[in-house]
């Protein structure tokens, strides 16, 4: 059987961003079907993340299937040594499908090429997080009505951030203009910049972060400044308000601009925004259950005409 | 020729394959590459050996073995510039040259140590994504290297 796995989608097809896409809009009309029943899907968190894995769970229980699994790996065989092909080739004896999450970069590939069932990728160390990348685009898709031509503006950590990677690669179909904003010390790596170039997609640095800045945005994509990130602590000391966004600064904004984080936030949006209507972090975090939705059932081989069924 | 003539300096090959032009600090990891030190038939390898080309250089003549494609191009991510000759009764028949092949399995060390090759007992694979430049891409955590950096296993 075709191996239907989810590692990454940065080699999805722009048809099948927009079929996923599709997908999850289906599921938002009506969140619970029956599509899995008798399924079981194991959900196995080598590392704990909490939001993603109560996601993927609600995902399972409102598409009627059954959840096994483990949220902290400390609890398992593979504190005791069992090698990670052991550990996935014995519950790929339990499951249909298996969700996981891995400190290790590559966890889920390495999985995907072992296990006779399929894998989701719900993050592999600072690689890929394949339904995050989904989530995003699911939400910048309802909230704009279209993922084509868009002013794209990430702000924060764009170093480290897993997340704006893997939005820019995905994006790379629709034509974006990107604007970055960071600190120097943790500016969007030159390899991103150069593949940005290569796909011929626009792009323009910003050190400054202010109301003028923002008013060109369609999507402002935030992320967390993390001390730990930071080399000298003098730059931190002297970089870390000036990421931070408040609702003073949206006076100029586009009325379809819309603010989106991966959370969880510490203090990099203030919450005098949390009321602004341009705030859409929290419904953010509800499209994932959509779009999860409709990542499950691709992998499972359940069509788009099925689940309208 | 006169190549040939400077191999047979060193002891007359009947049958087999004569590695020249390797780099003299890569001799003996090309040695390992080709697993050598596990071949039982008659192998000659000079280490230090005058060359016009590289100042010094290392040759290997292995009797009675021909080595594949596959063996030869392991060879190129440390000495790409190696030259081959396959003797047949004392007559070198063909010449060869290493190539950099697209993929790299189980001979180069992730340099990730977050990587899951390097906490799992699996061989590791590499694509080259760049020959000119010699870049192999992780193809699990995806991370590139440049050829001058790597690690053997």
């Amino acid at each position: 059987m075709e191996n239907r796995s989810l590692v990454t989608i940065a080699n999805h097809s722009k048809e099948k961003i927009l079929y996923l896409l599709e997908m999850a809009k289906e599921f938002e009309k009506r969140p619970n079907r029956k599509i899995l029943d008798g399924k079981v899907v194991a959900t196995l968190f080598f590392e704990p993340s909490t939001r993603t894995r109560l996601s993927f769970e609600t995902a399972v229980n409102r598409l009627g299937g059954r959840v096994i699994g483990f949220t902290d790996a400390s609890t398992t065989s593979s504190s005791k040594g069992e090698t990670l092909k052991d550990t996935i080739l014995m519950v790929s004896n339990y499951a249909d499908l298996i969700v996981m999450r891995h400190y290790l970069e590559g966890a889920a590939r390495y999985a995907s090429e072992v296990a006779p069932i399929p894998i989701i990728n719900a993050g592999d160390g600072a690689n890929q997080h394949p339904s995050q990348t989904m989530l995003d685009l699911y939400s910048i898709y309802k909230t704009q009505g279209t993922l084509e031509n868009l002013q794209i503006y990430m702000v924060g950590d764009l170093k480290y951030g897993r997340t704006v990677h893997s939005l820019l690669m995905a994006m790379r179909h629709f034509n974006p203009t990107f604007h970055f904003i960071a600190p120097k010390e943790l500016a969007m790596p030159e390899e991103y910049k150069l593949y940005c170039q290569q796909h011929g997609i626009s792009y323009v640095e910003h050190e400054d972060f202010n109301e003028d800045v923002i008013a060109g945005a369609d999507i402002l994509y935030m992320t967390r400044v993390q001390r730990e990130r930071f080399t000298d602590l003098m730059e931190y000391e002297r970089v870390k308000d000036v990421y931070i966004l408040k609702a003073n600064m949206l006076k100029k904004a586009k009325d379809n601009m819309k603010i989106l984080h991966p959370l969880p936030r510490v203090n990099e949006i203030a919450y005098d925004v949390d009321t602004d209507p341009h705030a859409y972090y929290i419904q953010q975090a509800r499209n994932g259950l959509f779009a999860r939705e409709a990542l499950i059932c691709d992998v499972l081989g359940i069509t788009l005409d099925e689940v309208k069924q | 020729m006169n190549e040939n003539k400077q191999a047979l300096q060193v002891a007359a090959l009947k049958d087999g394959t004569v590695i020249d032009h390797i780099p003299t600090d890569k001799l003996f990891q090309v040695v390992s590459l080709l697993g050598i030190e596990h071949m039982d038939t008659n192998v000659t390898i000079g280490f230090n050996l005058d060359s016009k080309k590289l100042g010094k250089k290392g040759i290997i003549k292995v009797a009675d073995k021909f080595f594949s494609d596959e063996e030869i191009n392991r060879i190129s991510v440390i000495a790409p510039n190696v030259k081959l000759n396959i003797i047949h009764d004392y007559e070198v028949v063909e010449k060869k040259e290493v190539c950099m092949p697209d993929e790299l399995k189980g001979i180069v060390k992730c340099p990730n140590p977050k990587c899951i090759t390097n906490n799992e007992p699996m061989q590791t694979w590499f694509h080259v994504v760049d020959k000119e430049h010699g870049i192999l891409k992780c193809h699990y955590c995806e991370k590139e290297q440049h050829k001058e950096n790597i690690k053997l296993l």
